[in-house]
This record gives C-alpha cells, sequence and structure tokens, in this order.
C-alpha cells in the first residue's frame, strides 16, 4: 500500500505527536485523578480539563491565524501568546 | 438517569472510533500535511511554509466567499424561523390533518439536493419554467441565469422551501408537548393570544427552536450540492459559497495547497461553531 | 354600600362578556387557521407538481408551447431510463451502497450507542462531541484527501468505498438518534435481565432492541436518507462502476441541449423512495431532524 500520497513533512508529524502525546496525557491524567475537576469559570458553564484543553488548542489556532493575516509570518510569537492564553485558560475558564 | 462507571464500555465504542477515525483522521491530516507544501503533481512535494495560509487569509475571493455565505446564512434563518413558528402555530393539533400535514410537509426534506437544485433550476427558467414564466408574463424583469440579484432571489427561495419544513416540524414536536391545561388556565386568567404565545408557547419552543437555528446555521454554512446545481456558482462568483469555492480550488484547479490551507481555516470556524453548538445544547439538557 | 355588589358583579360580567368576545373572535381565527399550512403545502408541492407535469411532456412540447398540464401525456421519457443502462444502473449503485451504508452505520452504532447512554467512561463527553463534528463537517473539506485515501486502498469506484465515506456523517448520526430512543428505556429492565441470568450479547438482542425498534428504524430511515441525498462525496468516489443516480443526472445538465423530460423523470424517480417510506416515520421525523433531543 502506497501511503506517499499523505506527503508527511517533519514539522506536521511533529505537531500531530504533540497533539496525540496531549490527549494520551489527559488520558492518564483522568485515569489517576478521575472527574476532571468541573467547575464554572468565567465562561459561566461547567467545564472539565478535557474542555480547557480543547479550548486552549482552538483559541490557538485562532490566534496563530490572526497572526498570520495581520501581523506577519513570523509566528513564534504567536506561539508564545498562545501558551500565555492556554495558561490563562487553565487557569480561570 | 444515573450512569455507571465502567470504562468496559469502550469496547462497544471502538467499532464506531475506527470506522469514522478512519474517514476523519487520516484524511484530515492529509489535508494539514498539504497546507504547508507545494505540489507539481506525481507526489512531489515541496515546502511552503505558512505561505498558503497568508494567501487565503488576504485573498479577496475567499472574505468574499466568507462574507456571502455569513449573509446567506443570516437571510435564510430570518426568514426561515420566523416562517417555520407561524406555521407550526397554525397545524392542527388533531385529527386526519396531522398526518398529512407532517407527511407533505417532510415531503421536501427527503429529495436527494441535486435533485432539489434540478427542480428549481427548471422552476426558475424563463422559457419552460413556472416561476420564471409567470413572472416574465407579468412584467418582472427576472432571470436567474444572468442577473446577480435575481440568482440570490432563487437561491434563497430554494433553500426556504427546502428546509423551512424542518423549522415547522421542530416547533410543531414543541408544541404537542405542552399540556392541554396550561391551555385552559390561560383560557381561564382571559390571556390574549399574544401572551398566550409570549408565556407558554414559545418557553416550551425554546429547546426545538436552539436546535433548529443552530441546525440551520451549520447546514447553511456548509451549503453545496443545491446552488451548484442551480447557479454553478454564477453569475460571475455572485453565489459562490464557501464549499463551491472550495471544491473549484481544490478538484477544478488542483491548487492542492491553497485548498487543503482553505479547508482546514474553514475546518476551524466549523469546528468553533460546533463546539459552541453542543456547548449550549448540554447546558440546556441540564438545565431540562 | 348596597349598590357596590351590583357594581362589581357588573365588573365581572362585562368581564365574562369581553372574554367570551374575545373567545368568539379566537375561535373565528381559529377557524381559518387550516387556510396557513394549508397554502404553505401548496406553495411546497407546486415545483414539485413542475417537474411531475415536465416528466409525462415529451422534449418538444417541453421547449415548444407552456402548458399548465401535459397536453399529450407520455410514458416515453421513463421508458428511456428504465431501457438505458447508464441511466437505470445509477439508480441500482445508488440503492446497493445507501442499503450497506445503512446496514454498517446501524450495526457499529447500536452498542456505541448503548454506551453512551449507559455508562460512564474515560473521555465520553469528547469522544461524543468529536462525533458531532463529524456531521458538522463540510464534506468539501474531505473531498481531496478522500479521492487518494480510497486511491491508496484501491477502493476507488467500488460501492462500499461510497458507503464506509457516507459512515462519516450516517455513524454520527444514528448514534445520537439510538441513543435518544435507548434513553427512554429504564435501566431497571437490563438489571433485571442480568439477574435473570442473560448474558449481555443475549439480552441486547432478544430484549433490548425488541424494545426499541421503531428507534432502529427511525436511524436506519435517517442513514438511508443522507447517504440518498449526499452527491459530493458520491461523485468524487465513483468513476462509472458504481456512479450514483444524483451524478449521472449532474453530468446530464452540464451537457447541452438536454433533454428536459428525461432529467424531470429521472428527478421524479429519486423522489419517489422518500415518499414511500415517510408514512413510516412521519411521528419521529422531528426527533431524527434534532439529532435525538426532541
Amino acid at each position: 500500500m502506497d501511503l506517499s500520497w499523505m506527503a508527511w513533512t517533519g514539522p506536521t508529524a511533529i505537531f500531530f505527536l504533540v497533539i496525540l502525546m496531549l490527549v494520551i496525557g489527559m488520558g492518564v491524567w483522568e485515569y489517576f485523578v478521575p472527574g476532571g475537576s468541573p467547575r464554572v469559570g468565567i465562561l459561566r458553564f461547567e467545564t472539565t480539563r478535557g474542555d480547557r484543553l480543547f479550548v486552549s488548542l482552538l483559541g490557538s489556532a485562532f490566534i496563530h491565524l490572526a497572526w498570520l493575516g495581520l501581523v506577519g509570518p513570523n509566528l513564534w510569537w504567536a506561539l508564545a501568546l498562545s501558551v500565555v492564553y492556554a495558561v490563562g485558560v487553565f487557569r480561570l475558564v | 438517569m444515573d450512569k455507571s462507571w465502567n470504562n468496559k464500555a469502550w469496547f462497544l465504542v471502538l467499532p464506531v472510533l475506527l470506522l469514522v477515525a478512519f474517514s476523519a483522521v487520516i484524511p484530515l491530516m492529509t489535508v494539514v500535511n498539504y497546507s504547508v507544501q507545494d505540489t507539481f503533481g506525481n507526489n512531489q512535494f515541496f515546502w511552503a511554509g505558512t505561505d498558503w495560509f497568508s494567501d487565503v487569509l488576504s485573498s479577496a475571493r475567499f472574505h468574499d466567499a466568507l462574507l456571502r455565505n455569513l449573509a446567506f446564512s443570516a437571510i435564510i434563518l430570518l426568514i426561515e424561523v420566523p416562517l417555520g413558528i407561524f406555521i407550526a402555530l397554525n397545524m392542527p393539533r388533531k385529527g386526519l390533518g396531522v398526518p398529512f400535514c407532517l407527511v407533505f410537509m417532510s415531503l421536501p426534506l427527503l429529495i436527494p439536493w441535486n435533485v432539489v437544485g434540478t427542480i428549481w433550476q427548471v422552476f426558475g427558467r424563463v422559457d419552460i419554467g413556472l416561476l420564471g414564466y409567470t413572472l416574465n408574463s407579468i412584467g418582472i424583469d427576472y432571470n436567474y441565469v444572468s442577473d446577480p440579484f435575481d440568482a440570490w432571489v432563487t437561491v434563497i427561495i430554494m433553500d426556504v422551501w427546502h428546509w423551512t419544513s424542518l423549522v415547522v416540524l421542530l416547533c410543531y414536536a414543541g408544541l404537542v408537548s405542552i399540556p392541554d391545561a396550561y391551555y385552559q388556565a390561560a383560557k381561564i386568567d382571559g390571556a390574549s393570544r399574544w401572551s398566550v404565545f409570549r408565556f407558554i408557547q414559545l418557553p416550551k419552543m425554546n429547546r426545538v427552536l436552539l436546535i433548529a437555528v443552530l441546525l440551520r446555521f451549520m447546514d447553511s454554512f456548509m451549503i453545496y450540492t443545491e446552488p451548484f446545481v442551480v447557479t454553478g456558482g454564477g453569475p460571475g462568483n455572485a453565489t459562490t459559497f464557501l464549499s463551491i469555492d472550495l471544491v473549484k480550488t481544490a478538484i477544478g484547479q488542483f491548487d492542492v495547497g491553497p485548498a487543503a490551507a482553505m479547508s482546514l481555516i474553514y475546518f476551524l470556524i466549523i469546528l468553533l461553531l460546533s463546539w459552541v453548538f453542543y456547548t449550549v445544547m448540554i447546558t440546556n439538557d441540564a438545565k431540562g | 354600600m348596597t349598590n357596590s355588589i351590583p357594581a362589581a358583579s357588573q365588573t365581572s360580567l362585562d368581564a365574562n362578556a369581553a372574554m367570551a368576545r374575545r373567545t368568539r373572535r379566537s375561535n373565528a381565527i381559529a377557524r381559518y387557521s387550516f387556510l396557513v399550512p394549508l397554502i404553505y403545502i401548496v406553495l411546497l408541492m407546486l415545483p414539485i407538481y413542475w417537474l411531475i407535469n415536465m416528466s409525462f411532456k415529451t422534449n418538444a412540447e417541453i421547449l415548444g408551447a407552456f402548458s399548465l398540464w401535459p397536453r399529450d401525456p407520455t410514458i416515453a421519457n421513463y421508458m428511456v431510463i428504465f431501457t438505458d443502462p447508464s441511466w437505470y444502473s445509477g439508480y441500482i449503485n445508488s440503492i446497493i451502497y445507501v442499503v450497506m451504508n445503512m446496514v454498517i452505520a446501524v450495526a457499529v452504532a447500536l452498542p456505541a450507542a448503548y454506551a453512551f447512554s449507559r455508562y460512564r467512561f474515560l473521555g465520553d463527553k469528547h469522544l461524543f462531541f468529536w462525533l458531532l463534528t463529524n456531521r458538522m463537517a463540510p464534506p468539501a473539506v474531505f473531498a481531496l484527501p478522500f479521492f487518494q485515501l480510497y486511491s491508496a486502498f484501491g477502493l476507488i469506484d467500488t460501492h462500499i468505498a461510497v458507503a464506509i465515506a457516507h459512515c462519516l456523517f450516517n455513524v454520527p448520526l444514528a448514534v445520537w438518534i439510538l441513543e435518544g430512543f435507548m434513553s427512554g428505556v429504564p435501566k431497571e429492565i437490563d438489571e433485571t435481565a442480568y439477574i435473570d441470568g442473560y448474558s449481555f450479547p443475549k439480552f441486547f438482542v432478544k430484549i433490548f432492541m425488541p424494545l426499541i425498534a421503531s428507534g432502529i428504524g427511525v436511524a436506519a430511515f435517517f442513514c438511508f436518507m443522507f447517504s440518498w441525498v449526499e452527491l459530493l462525496i458520491a461523485r468524487t468516489l465513483t468513476v462509472t462502476d458504481a456512479k450514483p443516480i444524483a451524478a449521472t443526472m449532474t453530468r446530464t445538465v452540464s451537457a447541452s441541449g438536454l433533454d428536459w423530460g428525461v432529467l424531470a423523470a429521472a428527478g421524479v424517480l429519486t423522489i419517489i423512495p422518500g415518499a414511500l417510506v415517510i408514512w413510516f416515520v412521519r411521528n419521529y421525523i422531528a426527533k431524527g431532524f434534532a439529532l435525538g433531543r426532541v
């Protein structure tokens, strides 16, 4: 079976590995501390750990797109901003 | 219902997981890979970084398609939701009329989407279609093939024709769940028709209306087949919505990189909307 | 003090009269309210009538004179479809992959829906959300890599390829609808059956499935319907051997000098399956469209 059409590259492979590790990590965390520590944050509905991870990742994607569209192709700053955002989400949402 | 905690339930979900992952995850990963590369065919790829994303984000064509799509969704929601509520309120509650209404109203929902397109393509034609012919013979200059405004009107009427019944059915399902006692109490209080609607019927329809609005918004945001068959995205680019534009780029021009970048941006928007949809529904469910 | 009592009863009489008047007026409105759905249905049927009308006309009559009903009814258009393999094979292809998709989707969705309706497990809510995103994802996003994916497995232009691809949105839908129906079955029934010594598979097939038979029917109907109406993916994955009727029709549309009568007849024939089964699901159709949540 020829899978060369999938056209893997180093950076995208790392990207998906990181996502995979995050999901596995969340699974392990959930397994040992079940329940996902639900709470009602500033968005005024109940979120669990997994929800907060999802909001962080999705928000980061939009931060990167906005940076690309409004500022320029240097995405390291966008990445830094995303990390700050993710920390904020895990603290407040 | 109280659910017991049991991780063995994973085995029951596994077939679904594998089946959907095959069709969803592998293509999605491929799209991500394509979006950062350029190709001239033959599976030879060159690193392009984030160029395609920059291109798409700054392309007027993408902005136009996105705006068109948003405008389309807004217009059809503004028409379909009030119209659907109005019709549902006037539907009979019992007797022979009920199955009659349900069956005939559902009919447009079950027609293949390309046939919906074909029906309206024929119906609107000025030479052989009832709508186009009638409009022209009473002196209205209507031609959806050449006039962008008429093309828009046709696509919107088509969508209203196709999907208003969905809103009607959902609202009706909400209305019949109101016990008779509520109406009798309102009658004794001498409540006006408006206050019956405002304080009894609308709150009961809240939940189904939410589903109807979200579903119609999501589905109209990815509409492809019907306008494609009627107008092919034209005249010019007047009815080229996001999906049509995407398919044109991906399969028509075979611009794999830009199409992949566009797919991802489109997908992220949809993902955000689905998340809002899901959260709103879950929060609503929890309230009961 | 003495004349205040008649005054009070007078006001209440007035109120009664006002209420009666209001009721009478709302009854008068109610008497004509049947007109609203009636007019709506007539408007809905007009375009469909026009299609049926055209399917019984010859091409010359369609293009020649404008008429509200066929002057010279003919079934020649239908004969063309039933005798030309390139037309009727489209229907056969569509039916084959739609039925395959329906069977696969319902079969895998049944245990999953049971799991979601009865148990909590690691990551269940996120799994459910992920399924939802697949129902909501625009097929256009997947059109490009689908072709390559199914080529790599040598599945292009086969019925099973379309059937599996349509599972992408039909499996989540089936899981939802079934989960909705299953949650309506009290959990005590499961527990009693296990105490009586039923194994899980035996309980599921012998006791549980008959209880949610209508739910299975509705889920199957919606899988059938959404697979039947989808065009983009089906067209992308097929070339000739498994080409669906929908794609056959669009090909004819884009050709110049097309035969309107045959096109209309083909359209009418695609509406018939839905029109036939709609009677059986009329009471559940709202539930199905609402993803099992009405």
